[in-house]
């Protein structure tokens, strides 16, 4: 076994993903305590430019048309084939859409642990996981064996992951695709036609405290009067009192406003994880322990139908005055 | 002497008077029987089994109380003269009538003063029924109050009864004024016309003609009356009746029949026509369509679907449909006109349009039935589901740790006793709104503190204690209400207690009316543990605070369980001056939260039913406090003065903050 | 006959407070609330849509745990058939996904299902995600993060989610196992008493796991809950304070 740290470079769309910087950061922090190389693998087709912004030492690319798209079936025997000529110390995956569909059907099939929702690699080289949607906290030591990391993000920057171009490149002979059990048969693109909100400046964000769809119109007021886009968290966008457009979070969308004002959303880890490039994050929310105050610079504990009123008047005041 | 003659002027060449006006008669009732009998007989073998012959002597009061002396109907002023002028009329033409036929056949006791007294009452009758149908006129068809049904059956009923009288005074008219009997002052309004008869200067011959004519047409209407009654509006003289004396007697409006079982204790979830009891099909022929349950409902005066007027006429049309011949018994309820999910999930079960209806309906029993159906089939919307999920998982709707449910405690000065543990007197049932809401926890605090000021030895359940399943049994999860109800008399029979208060009146009407406690001990409301302290003197008010307040009284307390005088008393003591409002006590309004309403998506409504009620009282001259005795009415209040911009001028306080700032 | 079976699996409540084990490296199991993981709700209510829509034999197997009877009759009152207890597991240790997969893996490869249906995750898996784990041990191809699945013949049809809100329309042959994020249709309600009629009619069958393993292949050095210093600076006071402050805040922002 090398001392190698390997990370499984997400991208999506020709787009690295900002876990991927993430999880580059991490291995990087991981290296220095196991004292080996940082290698990407990057997987694709056509995709060797997405390497030279990542700062890694090394890349290991595997290109194929089956690669194309993300098929689980594909990616893991292309992966198993790379940890059959490689034998990495540890092998980061993203804790996402992507990551978690390999990261432990490959330590099943390869008979290596697998660390779930690392957060952080701490000053000492153990993993730091966040549990428990964010409540509970562990800092794990890696196994003898080779060990999978599944990595959250909110313990790095994506800056701390950027860098490169890599040293090193090595081409990988993909293996045999055919057959694949697992194909993409259409996307279906989110509706373009709504805001973006991953690029705009203030959002107010609602969650389940919002409790019903008509005081969606208040959070909306607010929103308007800070000249601000409303978003939401998962439990809303269920329900259907937004467009999965406003979506933020895992399966949403990232962002990254100045202010992020949250309405009621206790802070599922899927949902901080879309936060975390926030300028400012304001929190509103009758639970004193929600998670969300743990990210928030500003944290608010009330009711938030008692504070949207006078809220509301102290802005028109001051944007009067 | 002046004497009943019977037939006066009826020629007999033509066979006895008699033998026509008997057959006739006797025909037309024959017909309007077996109608009746026709319709009647689909109730027994549409609805399901329902024992209500129990207790006949109080069955026959209320049949007095309610269909003859008309109490309920006499609760609104101008309709209520309207119906007894004109019901109370008949009824003494028909005893007219009938005693008449008792003197020509049985016992002749009409003649002289007792004659001359007969015909006076009689001729009152029509005066009183001339002026109920003028002002039922005048409501019908120049006023138009919103709740009426407004279709041509109302009126040929109208055109009938008002047939039937004019022929028989203008019979009794022109009797007196070919006759002239001694006698004829008696009849005022007869005599009248009988005068107007004779300036016309017609013969004799003419009168008894014209009085031939008159008689005939008038048995004739009399006739046609009782072969339409079945179909017209004036149905409601047998359905009503009858609805009234089948009446539920053995249970309080605050107690819900548990749900109702098959023969081998399977449960019936009604969703079809046949799945209802007789009773309820009954209450669907009874409704007189008065419309007082639609102006009492606070649904549907917030805009709503529901109107439990159409909602008990949509159980009419469905037995329509099935006497036509075009469906079966087993109709599905749901999905027709009044009978709607969004209708039934509107009920606040405020128990308003109860206390209105004239003829006793018994509208909530039914609604939540069919509620019962569509929680079995799991069509609830998300939030009441997200509420009953976490009712069964923490024993509160707010998703809330158990543990935390006294962490108002947090902050009292002297600790809370735990029930659970220690021996207390008062075992005070906190309630889910009252331990949990965040704005109501210094109320709460606020509550111990005046407990403990009047040195009463009181404890809570804390992590014990669970939601009492008030409102979750009226959105019909009975099955969770049993198990709410297990829970908590599992956790009271660990508690050393004499008698248990509370501050919610959902949780007090539960507690009182339906939990089978093994050994019955007082339960009071806390407005009612107010007015015994202060009777008793153990809290005593330095600081009279010479308000001007109003106080609305919550559904639980008042209309259901009739505590009225308790908490005015209290906010009395405490130096207030208590103006009413115009809908107070039984009449009150409902906050809108009943019911389960507080877990739902509100939905679309036009003015919400709070709201409707802070603008009742602001109307008030110079009242600054909005008193209430429910914490629930607490946030549904302080939301509605912020909503309709009355928080500077109506503030709203708790029985308790009078008392507090009183001591 | 389609054969599904659901894995479903009961959490620590995060309602409630979570203690640390005196060990320092475990959670405090005593004081645990337990409650079905909400993605395995997804789970079972998605197989039992498949079922009422193109039908199939829904089995529904758990791990033993406080609770879980309840869980499992409240699955047989939506629609499961056939309901299995894994018993036999250690109450103060949680076991390693490794070791419970091989468990359900050997269970489930007698059922021989056609498709496999779990939560895409749980809260508590530090040792990996667990319907990964199982589809790799029977072979079976795995995908996550599925919000709805429609069985065509041999194929299943998955919508599954990607970052960005994209959606891809994956086709999976059959066997498979899927991670279930949401179901079609939000988990439907079941009324407490047809969840206690189950009780008297529904059988659960219980199963032995065997030996699982409960340490794991690495070495859990410290459990903590996350310090308070990382805590926002929480603002106080009634609610037109709280609001003037916060308005003050967005003033320095330069937003107003």
């Amino acid at each position: 076994m090398t001392q190698d740290i390997y990370v499984v470079i997400e991208h999506i769309q020709g787009k690295v993903s900002d876990i991927s910087y993430i999880m580059t950061a991490a291995a990087k922090d991981l290296a220095q305590h196991e004292g080996g190389e940082v290698v990407g693998i990057l997987l694709g087709s056509n995709v060797s430019h997405l390497k030279d912004n990542l700062a890694l030492d090394r890349v290991i690319l595997g290109e194929h048309p089956d690669l194309k798209d993300f098929s689980s079936d594909a990616w893991k025997r292309t992966l198993l084939a790379v940890f059959a000529e490689y034998s990495p110390r540890a092998v980061f995956f993203g804790n996402t859409t992507i990551g978690s569909d390999l990261s432990s059907s490959i330590a099943a099939h390869q008979d290596c642990p697998i660390i779930n929702h690392c957060i952080k690699i701490s000053d000492q080289g153990l993993v730091t996981s966040q549990i428990c949607g964010g409540k509970i906290m562990t800092d794990s030591q890696l196994s003898e064996k080779t060990t999978l990391i599944s990595m959250i993000p909110g313990g790095y920057k994506p800056e701390e992951g950027q860098g490169g171009p890599p040293r090193d490149v090595v081409e990988f002979p993909v293996p045999d695709l055919s057959d694949l059990k697992v194909k993409v048969a259409q996307y279906i693109e989110p509706d373009t036609s709504d805001v973006d909100i991953s690029q705009e400046k203030v959002l107010v964000a609602v969650g389940r405290g919002i409790q019903t769809e008509d005081n969606i119109e208040l959070a909306q007021e607010l929103a308007d009067l800070l000249g601000g886009t409303l978003c939401a968290s998962r439990p809303v966008i269920d329900q259907g009192w937004l467009p999965t457009s406003r979506l933020v979070g895992k399966s949403g969308k990232s962002v990254k406003p100045d202010l992020y004002l949250s309405l009621g959303i206790s802070g599922a880890t899927e949902h901080l994880e879309g936060i975390t490039g926030s300028k400012t994050i304001v929190a509103v929310n009758s639970d004193p322990d929600a998670p969300i105050f743990d990210v928030a610079k500003y944290g608010i504990e009330v009711d938030l139908f008692d504070l949207i009123d006078p809220l509301l008047e102290k802005i028109e005041a001051a944007k009067g005055g | 002497m002046p004497e009943y003659v019977e037939y006066w002027g009826i020629p007999h060449q033509w066979g006895s008077p008699s033998i026509l006006v008997y057959s006739v008669m006797f025909l037309a009732a024959g017909i309007l029987l077996v109608r009746f009998f026709l319709k009647a007989r689909l109730w027994w073998k549409a609805g399901r089994s329902e024992s209500r012959w129990d207790r006949i002597p109080t069955r026959i009061w209320y049949l007095i109380k309610y269909g003859i002396i008309q109490a309920r109907v006499l609760r609104q002023s101008y309709p209520g003269v309207m119906h007894v002028a004109i019901a109370w009329s008949f009824f003494i033409l028909f005893l007219g009538t009938a005693l008449a036929t008792i003197h020509s056949h049985f016992f002749r006791f009409l003649s002289g003063s007792v004659f001359s007294f007969y015909k006076l009452a009689l001729d009152l009758a029509t005066i009183l029924f001339l002026v109920g149908a003028v002002l039922a006129i005048y409501r019908r068809y120049v006023t138009k109050p919103e709740r009426l049904t407004y279709q041509p059956q109302f009126t040929w009923t109208l055109v009938l009864l008002v047939l039937i009288v004019l022929g028989g005074i203008t019979t009794e008219s022109l009797r007196l004024a070919v006759e002239q009997p001694v006698n004829a002052a008696w009849s005022p309004a007869g005599w009248l016309l009988a005068r107007g008869f004779l300036a016309t200067g017609a013969s004799t011959e003419v009168l008894t003609n014209l009085h031939l004519y008159v008689w005939l047409v008038h048995l004739l209407i009399v006739a046609t009356t009782i072969l339409t009654l079945p179909v017209g509006s004036l149905f409601h003289v047998l359905t009503g009746p009858l609805n009234i004396f089948f009446a539920e007697l053995e249970r309080p409006t605050g107690t819900l029949p548990p749900t109702p079982t098959t023969a081998d204790g399977a449960p019936i979830y009604v969703s079809k026509l046949n799945q209802l009891t007789w009773k309820q099909i009954l209450n669907g022929d009874a409704c007189t369509e008065c419309g007082r349950c639609q102006d009492a409902c606070p649904a549907h005066g917030a805009g709503y679907i529901l109107n439990p007027k159409e909602l008990i006429l949509g159980i009419r049309s469905l037995m329509d449909r099935v006497k036509s011949g075009q469906a079966g018994y087993d109709l599905p309820l749901l999905d027709n006109p009044g009978l709607s999910q969004e209708a039934l999930w509107a009920c606040t079960t405020c128990g308003a349009c109860i206390t209105e209806c004239p003829v006793l309906i018994e509208h909530i029993d039914t609604i939540v039935e069919l509620r019962r159906d569509l929680v079995i089939e799991g069509s609830i919307d998300g939030e009441l589901q997200d509420a009953l999920t976490n009712l069964g998982r923490y024993g509160n709707s707010f998703g809330q740790s158990p543990r935390k449910r006294a962490q108002w405690t947090e902050g009292l000065e002297q600790p809370v006793k735990d029930a659970t543990r220690e021996k207390v007197e008062y075992l005070w049932y906190v309630g889910d709104y009252a331990s949990y809401y965040p704005s109501l926890a210094e109320l709460t605090r606020k509550t111990a503190a005046v407990f403990q000021k009047a040195g009463i030895d009181f404890g809570v359940m804390f992590k014990g204690e669970n939601n009492a399943g008030n409102d979750v049994r009226r959105v019909g999860e009975e099955g969770l209400f049993e198990m709410l109800v297990e829970k908590n008399i599992k956790a009271m029979e660990r508690c050393d207690y004499q008698a248990i208060v509370t501050t919610d009146p959902h949780t007090y009407n539960t507690l009182l009316n339906e939990y089978p406690f093994p050994e019955k001990r007082p339960i009071l409301h806390y407005s009612e543990l107010l007015a015994q302290l202060i009777e008793e003197g153990r809290i005593q008010f330095s600081n009279p605070l010479n308000f001007r307040v109003t106080y609305h009284d919550p559904c639980y307390l008042g209309r259901y369980n009739g505590i009225y005088e308790q908490p005015r008393k209290v906010i009395q003591a405490t130096g207030c001056e208590l103006v009413e409002m115009p809908r107070t006590r039984d009449r009150a309004l409902c906050c809108g939260a009943g019911g389960g309403r507080i877990w739902m998506d509100e939905g679309n409504v036009k003015e919400r039913a709070s709201e409707s009620r802070i603008r009742e009282a602001a109307e008030l001259d110079k009242v600054d406090y909005f008193i209430i005795a429910c914490p629930k009415d607490y946030t549904m209040f302080q939301d509605a003065v912020k909503t309709t911009g009355f928080e500077e001028s109506l503030k709203v306080l708790d029985l308790i903050d009078l008392v507090d700032k009183a001591i | 006959m389609t054969e599904i079976v659901v894995i479903a699996r009961l959490v620590p409540d995060l309602v409630e407070e979570l203690e640390i084990a005196p060990s320092g490296k475990a959670l405090d199991r005593s004081w645990l609330r337990l409650i079905i993981n909400e993605f395995d709700n997804h789970a079972i209510e998605q197989a039992i849509i498949i079922k009422e829509r193109s039908g199939a034999k829904v089995t529904v197997i758990s791990p033993d745990a406080e609770g879980v009877e309840d869980m499992l009759y409240s699955s047989a009152a939506k629609g499961a058939d056939r309901l299995i207890k894994l018993t036999g597991l250690d109450e103060e240790k949680k076991p390693t996904n490794k070791s419970l997969a091989q468990s359900l893996a050997g269970l489930i490869k007698e059922i021989n299902p056609d498709l496999i249906l779990t939560g895409v995750q749980a809260n508590d898996d530090l040792t990996g995600d667990l319907g990964p784990q199982v589809a790799d041990l029977l072979d079976m191809p795995y995908v996550g993060y599925i919000s709805g699945v429609s069985l065509e013949g041999s194929t299943a049809k998955a919508l599954k989610e990607y970052p960005g809100g994209l959606l891809a329309e994956m086709e999976i042959s059959l066997p498979a196992a899927l991670g279930i994020q949401a179901s079609e249709e939000p988990p439907r309600y079941v009324a407490i008493s047809k969840v206690r009629q189950m009780m008297s009619t529904a059988n659960i069958e219980e199963i032995s796991a065997g030996e699982l393993d409960t340490e794991g292949e690495f070495t859990i050095e410290r459990m903590y809950l996350p310090e308070a210093a990382e805590k926002a600076e929480m603002l106080e006071g009634s609610e037109e304070e709280i609001a003037a402050q916060l308005t003050s805040v967005l003033e320095d922002l330069g937003l107003l």
